[in-house]
């Protein structure tokens, strides 16, 4: 069971845009929620009206700043939950088998009656997906809502990740990443998308969308380097006092 | 990593109890009966002992059983397996020196196999590991068999192969450490590649996603201050192989003997501590941590 | 090998049943899906049908679940045993409670109703406790607009009869150019998101403007990190090289703004600077085809932008002509603002660029033929697929008022509000300033109030003065401090009423405002003035009644607590008579109902005024023979008409022909209507009356179809604003009512009936050499109400706050990791714990907003992270300017509106030691309600 699948039927899972992502946080929350109340153990809280409170959250949102070399830094939000890879190392260690990827759809989950809770596939991932629930002492990870994906008790358009079905501004998208004509994938070709830490070599099938070139119209405003033509040149003034531009004034209405 | 005192007792004790168990298998010290009995007590508490320990860990102990069935892929199943290969071989192993007097050499020879595939095993669930680059080298189950090895000979009374071992255990160890302190910025795994936002500039960590702990990094964010590591390598260089050395290369002494072994179980405890306490997770980068 | 996996069940069922209510975790009001199990609430999600939120919600939405069960709730109404602030309390029964605020409020209606005030802060149904106060009888009624809102919404109101805030919303679905001023997470959340979201798909781009690049800054394609205060001065750089590349909308202007209508220019005139109206009051134009004075609405008149006139001696230029030389001035120039905003010359060229670019070169027409006022048919729409939003960034300045209406010159010139791609209005909204009531204070001492408090003054007439020239209200709102304060003030209500400048008051009676903590500037006076005593040991503020459903650092303050529901447990109306949930395609009301009854002895607060209104036998609870009239709030919202066929909910009336939407009379079973639409209503704006609203025939009469209006509103848009005009004129010494003579100069210089941009006047009144940085709040997005902290969920993302500084800042003062900063501004000293953050203005240093909690508040542990390592920017800012030697105290607030100017706070950082905790430090108050559990392994259904 913990040996991973040569192939597998789909690859479902998650496209996040890291261009329109704005950092709110609903993606976590929703999670939090879905996921205490379904699959498995519910996500618990220690100390959470205390001083030190910390819970298990299956999706946490980052954030980064990059500085380029000339210009002003940018802020990037960088939500981040189990990429359910190809090659997940997470499932190879573990001994008990309760760790698996889906033949049908490639996700990862984590059978918990079959967790021991060694940590061992927590430890195994670069990404930080797992984590041990510390009320239940069993490993934690997002299921790509695999509870509601395919739950005949929702409506079809519901039928998505809770994190993806709440974001606010879109920036998450649900498919198959092995169907080369599916929309997630167009959006990979298109925007090129990213695995993180490929150098890993687990082969993620989350891909991340880097944001677009920033700042551009500090370009404009440096015009011999400016890359791309959509922005406008500098205006060309048509009067230089209140006086011509009355005149200018005239002149035109009587166009109009 | 968390440098958890469990997995530390565990390691530092089980490959010990395990590296006995190889001198045992091996026919070194030869001794039968109560004298074989001794021996092999110490080497089942130090190796069971360390086995029980490491479960302090598990969120499920009672389902431990289920550790057996992964032996195909998971180094911790095989590690569960050889290790119960090892103890019962031994012990039938034992019990032929115990109550009957007699060596079953070949058992012997497979128990000694048994017992060093258990500690590789135990190092390999290190070695494997990608995500912590001081880990991921050869040089770490080299590292866990040489400890093994030489700390078996000091309790099994070799004092020659010991000094000799300790020597090169002593190498191995400072190899270890220097290519470890290299290893994460030798990996290729850093914010950028972590994040993927390299290019258009410096990426720096700004908020982590709570302003909380969590699992994470409790587990796999530790930090130890570059001073403080290398007084415990120090520490660790001196009793786990200095000491020991000096105290056996004196003329036999059962003190000494027995001070060696305790000097050199403290120092590979310390080096253990530094094993995990050092061990940068790849993880901590999205924290902008090391 | 063959893989053996567990078979799971797929589809599990999700719950027992859905109850869509709205949310009130925010002021966005999404709808929501509350799955209940077992009778109990299981799971929250976003409402799909929902025109507000189509089935997004955001973190807070979602963590509503930990709001409902947060420990904090209050349990039963309680009164103060101990000292005020001590938190000593005994719960008691409703009919006590209810019975002791009705001994303290009888004697006061029946003799001074002024002595009670009454303030609501987070309130959601301000048409319904203002309607309370206005039959109680006192003209002390407000919300807490003032302090965050109203130099917007008054600056919009003003200026084209609506404003950004949530009454309006950019043209998601044309625009192609997206600029925002000081937009951080605030209303409309749900639907910026949605909308950034939904334009960058496209390909449309984002400029942002703010000091701190976070959040919707983060994803804006360019960042302007201006300095804070200057967004004005930036905005009229861009109409400088406006109107010097002479890109602007002409034909626009010259159909739908006063810039045709003439401004008398003869200084001596006792009308200097009012527009040429006729008989009838109608401002003139001179019409192009005849050269001849004109209404400006006659049909057929082609408005002259450009003709002046002369009548009996005097000039009368067109305002175009005023607005071109005003703003075509050289210090509006990019390099002479430059250094000031902190903005590059080249950048605000290159942005006056690329709006005029994005505005006529990429204009297009959409097939949709309509007619406007002057009932000329067009055939076509004109998009200008440039689209503006603002929020309180740009708001919370002394100079908020001017900036915002500067933007709004922006926005005409270019020809973009209420056009396909530009910003649209969402009803009730437009609507112009005329049609707003008045603000009265007209007090009779056992009866109610001669009019609605709050409104839209025209001129010195309409101030809220008595007969001596003080002010009537608390508040001192509509007084000649700020004349235009259409929101009240709440935050000087604490303040005055200590004073007893201008009167003492025997009754503060407050709702969901945690006065005592975030809610105020200067917290630390504000906690001393409710705790002061007299020469008799009486308190200086004699009674202090509050109602808030959670145990917030306000509770220990007052004397009578109202325990209020959860929103899960309530009735609410989202009216159209108040803040409607409206789109820009849409008319929309919604409600809230109890999803789940009440565990707890506490009542939802509008309830507790229907019997508490009964119980003082105010007119408008009572029925003829004196006894209560609304049972409830729910009764309340389903037969309450503020005018024939007009109540609080426009869904499902009883009309002519049976249920309809809009005007009707109560229907007994509206509010079962509206659960069954899933808590909400719309109707949806006919698409030829979508666009051009002020003055599009087509949707003026959808209006009054509605019952928005009793008859088509038609106005164009006030560029030049008469109002202010009106005040300077006094302040000149024209006419009866005079200002003090030491608001005349402020007067004459702020109140300028075309925008203007001064320094905010923290930079005048303190020494901005020494206190050399602005400070800054924002709120989180995932916590953006003092709420969300008892919220185990939302106060692990935050549950402490750094202070930022920027590079330059962190790198001068040899800043690391985990250091602490002293921080100190002419009124007061913290010290808090820092952080780095580079995409930040090299002179701003900012926080989360109303993270830092009070120990023993919120049923937190006294030493949670909210009060050791979390605090506030509050301690540092007062609500008056500090002294400038005139022997005069002058607010720290806009002099138009009275907003309260928290983001003209300057400070000094030094590194410091780090302390046991965040400084100052409050001694814990006792928690009524204990504190919440160690662990929650929070599953319903098991």
């Amino acid at each position: 069971m913990t040996t991973l699948p040569e192939k597998t039927d789909r690859k479902l899972g998650l496209v996040i845009d890291l261009d329109t992502c704005v950092g709110c946080h609903a993606c976590v929350v929703s999670c939090k929620g879905w996921n205490t109340e379904n699959y498995g153990a519910p996500l618990s809280d220690q100390d959470p009206y205390g001083a030190d409170p910390t819970g298990t959250f299956l999706n946490r949102v980052h954030s980064y700043e990059v500085q380029p070399e000339e210009g002003a830094a940018q802020l990037i939000h960088f939500p981040k939950s189990c990429l359910h890879c190809e090659d997940a190392p997470c499932v190879t260690v573990c001994p008990t088998g309760a760790s698996y990827k889906r033949t049908e759809d490639g996700i990862v989950l984590v059978n918990e009656t079959d967790c021991i809770g060694c940590g061992l596939c927590a430890w195994a991932c670069p990404y930080g997906a797992r984590e041990m629930d510390a009320a239940e002492g069993v490993m934690k990870k997002c299921t790509l809502c695999v509870d509601r994906i395919y739950n005949d008790n929702l409506p079809e358009v519901d039928q998505v990740p809770a994190c993806v079905r709440t974001c606010p501004a879109g920036a998450r998208h649900f498919g198959d990443l092995g169907d080369p004509d599916s929309e997630v994938s167009q959006l990979v070709a298109e925007r090129g998308g990213m695995d993180l830490m490929p150098e890993q070599g687990t082969k993620p099938v989350n891909q991340y969308l880097p944001p677009r070139p920033k700042d551009e119209l500090d370009r404009t405003a440096a015009p011999e380097d400016s890359e791309i033509d959509v922005l406008a040149p500098y205006l060309n003034p048509v009067a230089d006092s209140p006086k011509g531009f009355l005149g200018w004034l005239d002149k035109t209405l009587e166009k109009l | 990593m968390h440098p958890a005192p469990s997995v530390i007792i565990f390691t530092t004790l089980s490959g010990l109890g395990f590296g006995l168990l190889f001198w045992l298998g091996l026919g070194f010290p030869a001794v039968t009966g109560w004298t074989a009995f001794a021996f092999f007590a110490i080497a089942y508490a130090l190796a069971v002992g360390g086995l029980l320990a490491s479960t302090f860990h598990l969120g499920h102990p009672e389902r431990a059983i289920k550790a057996f069935t992964q032996w195909r892929s998971s180094w911790l199943s095989r590690e569960a397996c050889t290790s119960v290969a090892a103890l019962v071989v031994m012990g039938l192993y034992g019990a032929g020196l115990v109550f009957f007097g007699e060596r079953w050499a070949l058992l012997g020879w497979i128990g000694a196999a048994l017992s060093l595939l258990t500690v590789y095993t135990t190092s390999m669930i290190y070695a494997q590991m990608k995500t912590v680059p001081r880990w991921q080298t050869p040089l770490t189950p080299v590292l866990f068999l040489t400890l093994a090895i030489t700390g078996g000979a000091i309790l099994s009374g070799e004092v020659t192969a010991a000094l000799v071992l300790l020597l090169l255990a002593a190498v191995v160890q400072v190899i270890w450490w220097q290519r470890g302190d290299g290893a994460l910025a030798g990996s290729g795994t850093n914010l950028a590649t972590a994040t993927g936002l390299g290019k258009p500039g410096q990426v720096r960590a700004f908020e982590p996603p709570h302003t909380g702990t969590n699992y994470l990094l409790r587990e796999f964010v530790h930090v130890v201050g570059r001073k403080h590591a290398m007084k415990l390598r120090l520490i660790a260089l001196v009793l786990g192989y200095a000491l020991p050395f000096a105290l056996l290369a004196l003329p036999f002494n059962h003190v000494f003997a027995l001070l060696a072994v305790l000097s050199h179980l403290t120092g590979i405890a310390a080096s253990r501590w530094l094993f995990f306490a050092e061990a940068e997770h790849v993880v901590g980068l999205y924290y902008g941590k090391r | 090998m063959t893989l053996h996996q567990p078979k799971i069940n797929t589809s599990p069922k999700v719950s027992d049943e859905v109850r869509k209510t709205t949310c009130y975790m925010c002021a966005c009001r999404c709808g929501i899906n509350v799955h209940m199990k077992d009778g109990k609430v299981a799971y929250i999600e976003g409402n799909r049908d929902h025109p507000v939120n189509k089935g997004v919600l955001c973190a807070k939405g979602s963590a509503g679940i930990m709001q409902h069960n947060a420990p904090s709730r209050l349990r039963a109404p309680l009164k103060r045993v101990g000292p005020r602030g001590s938190g000593e309390f005994e719960e008691i029964s409703w009919d006590e409670a209810l019975g002791l605020a009705t001994e303290w409020l009888a004697p006061v209606r029946e003799k001074n109703p002024e002595k009670l005030a009454f303030f609501t802060g987070r309130d959601q149904s301000q048409s319904f406790t203002s309607f309370w106060a206005q039959n109680f009888g006192t003209p002390n009624y407000a919300a807490h607009g003032g302090f965050c809102s109203v130099n917007m919404a008054a600056a919009g109101i003003y200026t084209m009869g609506g404003a950004f805030w949530e009454f309006g919303q950019p043209d998601w679905d044309y625009t192609k150019l997206f600029m925002i001023f000081g937009v951080a997470e605030d209303h409309d959340s749900n639907p910026i998101k949605m909308g950034i979201g939904k334009i960058k798909e496209r390909g449309a781009r984002v400029i942002g403007v703010n000091p701190i690049r976070s959040g919707y800054n983060a994803v804006a394609d360019d960042w302007v990190g201006i300095t804070p205060g200057t967004d004005g001065l930036f905005i009229l750089s861009l109409i400088h090289e406006l109107l010097k590349a002479g890109r602007i909308d002409l034909d626009y202007l010259a159909r739908f703004t006063n810039a045709p209508c003439l401004v008398n220019m003869d200084p001596d005139s006792p009308e200097h600077g009012l527009l040429l109206r006729d008989d009838d009051g109608k401002t003139l134009v001179i019409d192009r085809k005849t050269g001849k004075l004109t209404p400006f609405d006659q049909p057929g008149v082609q408005p002259d932008l450009s003709a002046s006139h002369r009548k009996a001696g005097i000039t009368h230029k067109p305002v175009m002509h005023l607005i071109a030389e005003r703003y075509l001035d050289d210090q509006y120039a990019p390099e002479a603002v430059a250094e000031k905003c902190g903005i590059k010359p080249a950048k605000i060229r290159a942005i006056a660029a690329e709006l005029a670019r994005v505005a006529f070169d990429e204009a297009f027409e959409l097939d949709h033929e309509w007619t406007d006022f002057r009932g000329e048919t067009h055939k076509t729409m004109t998009g200008r697929p440039v689209s503006f939003h603002s929020m309180r960034g740009i708001s919370a300045h002394s100079n908020g008022f001017q900036t915002c209406r500067s933007l709004h010159l922006l926005q005409i010139l270019l020809g973009t509000v209420e056009v396909p791609g530009g910003f649209r209005f969402k009803p009730p909204y437009p609507k112009p300033v005329s049609a707003h009531p008045k603000p009265h204070c007209g007090v009779t001492p056992g009866k109610p109030l001669d009019g609605p408090h709050l409104g839209f003054v025209q001129g010195p007439d309409d101030l809220a003065l008595k007969d001596d020239g003080s002010a009537a209200r608390i508040d001192k709102a509509f007084t000649w401090e700020n004349p235009m304060s259409a929101h009240g003030l709440m935050h000087m209500v604490i303040s005055n009423a200590h004073a007893g400048d201008p009167y003492k008051i025997d009754t503060l009676f407050m709702y969901m405002a945690n006065m005592s903590w975030n809610s105020s500037m200067n917290t630390r006076g504000v906690i001393d003035m409710l705790t002061d005593t007299d020469e008799n040991g009486d308190y200086v503020i004699p009674h202090i009644i509050y109602s808030d459903a959670y145990s917030s650092e306000m509770v220990a303050y007052a004397d009578l607590i109202f325990p209020d529901t959860t929103y899960l447990e309530r009735h609410d109306c989202i009216s159209l008579l108040d803040r409607p949930i409206c789109e820009a395609d849409a008319a929309a009301d919604a409600i809230r109902w109890p999803v789940v009854e009440p565990d707890r002895d506490v009542r939802g607060f509008q309830s507790v005024l229907c019997e508490l209104g009964a119980r003082l036998n105010l007119p408008g609870f009572v029925n003829e023979d004196g006894s209560q009239k609304y049972a409830d709030y729910g009764d309340y919202i389903t037969n309450h008409e503020r005018k024939p066929g007009i109540g609080p909910l426009a869904g499902w009336r009883m009309g002519e022909d049976g249920l309809t939407h809009g005007r009707g009379g109560p229907n007994e079973a509206q509010l079962d209507h509206y659960i069954e639409n899933g808590g909400f209503m719309v109707k949806h704006i006919p698409e030829d009356a979508s666009y051009y609203k002020p003055w599009n025939k087509a949707y003026q009469d959808w209006a009054v179809e509605l019952g928005l209006f009793d008859s088509p509103q038609h106005y164009i848009f006030d560029l030049y604003a008469e109002p202010l005009r009106r005040f300077q004129l006094a302040a000149e010494g024209h006419g009866d009512r005079q200002p003090p003579d030491h608001l005349r100069e402020r007067i004459k210089e702020t109140l300028d009936p075309l925008p203007i941009w001064y320094a905010p006047f923290e930079d005048t009144g303190v020494d901005t050499e020494e206190f050399d940085v602005h400070a800054l709040t924002q709120r989180p997005m995932a916590m953006y109400h003092s709420w969300g902290t008892q919220n185990a969920w939302l106060r692990q993302i935050h549950g402490h706050n750094p202070l930022y500084l920027p590079t330059n800042i962190w790198q001068k003062h040899g800043f690391a990791e985990g250091d602490w900063a002293r921080v100190t501004s002419a009124h007061g000293e913290i010290t808090v714990p820092v952080a780095h953050m580079a995409a930040l203005n090299e002179n701003t240093v900012w926080t989360w907003n109303a993270i830092g909690k009070r120990k023993g508040a919120w049923a937190l542990d006294k030493d949670a992270p909210e009060a050791t390592k979390g605090f506030l920017l509050n301690h540092l800012i007062h609500e008056l300017l500090p002294p400038k030697g005139d022997g005069l105290r002058w607010a720290n607030s806009d002099p138009v509106t009275g907003q309260a100017a928290w983001f003209d706070l300057r400070v000094k950082i030094e590194k410091a030691e780090a302390p046991a905790e965040a400084q100052p430090g409050f001694d814990p108050i006792k928690s009524p309600v204990g504190q919440g559990p160690d662990h929650l392994e929070w599953k319903v259904g098991k």
